[in-house]
């Protein structure tokens, strides 16, 4: 029976102690050429192309709140200059109109808020002016959540959800740009 | 005293390392399941501005990325430092942007297709018109979600 002794010897383990090695090495790879990439934004939808012109609404001007931000990046918001800090508030106090007053919105499902920039806007005042809108949008959701179910809009059930949708829709207009200011 | 020491000597007790290996490999597959090769190299210097109402996008399979910004140092010789686009591994214009999204469409199957979402990374100092000009042909090509990339900002 030499011949199984043979096989015997034959069926020593390959050390595994190196596994450990080599493992940390792929380890560190990965580690070094990670990027846990989150991709964040603001989601918007643009509105449909049509080659037609828009048939002119005839839209209630109390139901309209125009911001223009021009080619130096300020602010013109229903023809008053303002400051972006002060611009979500403002946008807040249009759409709820608490007051009942009677140049603003009449009911937050008439309101119609209108971006307006000139091709010379720099991207970073657009965004920051468009997150302020949609900020203002977000609290009104969360404070009609807070006081029908008694939670922030994010946690709600889709059917709450849908019925906050409904009660404060988001209305944020894209104008086309003037052209202004571009670069050459 | 004596005994003391024996008793020191016998107790010799060593961590076991043999399951060092299946630790640092249970790491590793989730470094490997969470890392994402960058598949484009980037020809623009982007640096999106910052926001605060956030949507994060989940599936990226689902996701075409459009960056515009000024072209890197390496490539001003070339193309200048004006604001250029670019799809994919290289610059384009405007009119390319229909062909790119039919492309990205066509690897997905048919029930998917109304999830496509353009991720537009665009750098912060860029000027709108060239924003505006993407936005019409993105409107054109009937692509209307649209993510404008930002980080988050806190204050």
């Amino acid at each position: 029976m030499g011949k199984t002794s043979s096989r015997d010897r034959m069926k020593n383990e390959v050390n595994a102690g190196s596994m450990a090695d080599i493992a940390f090495l792929l380890l560190i790879f990965f580690l070094v050429t990670t990027t846990i990439a989150e991709d964040k934004g603001v989601l918007v939808r643009l509105p449909p192309w049509s080659n037609e012109p828009p048939e002119n609404l005839k839209m209630n001007t109390r139901n309209v709140f125009s911001v223009l931000v021009n080619a130096d990046d300020q602010l013109l918001v229903r023809g008053e200059n303002m400051r972006v800090e002060d611009l979500k508030d403002a946008t807040k106090l249009f759409i709820s109109n608490p007051n009942k007053e009677a140049d603003k919105a009449e009911l937050p499902t008439k309101a119609i808020v209108s971006l307006k920039n000139d091709r010379g806007t720099k991207y970073k005042t657009f965004l920051t002016v468009y997150n302020e809108l949609k900020a203002a949008y977000t609290e009104l959701r969360n404070e009609e959540s807070e006081r029908r179910f008694g939670k922030l809009y994010e946690y709600c059930s889709r059917e709450q959800r849908d019925e906050i949708k409904k009660i404060i829709p988001v209305v944020i207009s894209e104008a086309e740009p003037t052209s202004y200011g571009d670069e050459s | 005293m004596a005994t003391f020491e024996k008793k020191r000597g016998k107790a010799s007790p060593e961590v076991s390392t043999a399951s060092l290996p299946d630790i640092i490999f249970m790491l590793l597959f989730f470094f490997m399941m969470v890392t994402v090769m960058r598949d484009a190299e980037l020809k623009v210097d982007v640096n999106t501005p910052e926001a605060t109402e956030l949507t994060k996008l989940e599936k990226k399979s689902l996701v075409n990325y459009i960056h515009i910004g000024r072209p890197k140092v390496a490539y001003r010789d070339t193309y200048g430092t004006k604001p250029r686009m670019q799809l994919g591994d290289k610059f384009a214009t405007v009119a390319d942007i229909p062909l790119f999204l039919e492309k990205h469409k066509a690897t997905l199957p048919e029930n998917q297709r109304q999830g496509i979402t353009s991720s537009l990374k665009v750098d912060g100092s860029v000027t709108m018109g060239i924003v505006a000009d993407v936005k019409t042909a993105l409107r054109k090509a009937n692509q209307l979600k649209v993510n404008y990339s930002a980080g988050k900002r806190v204050d």
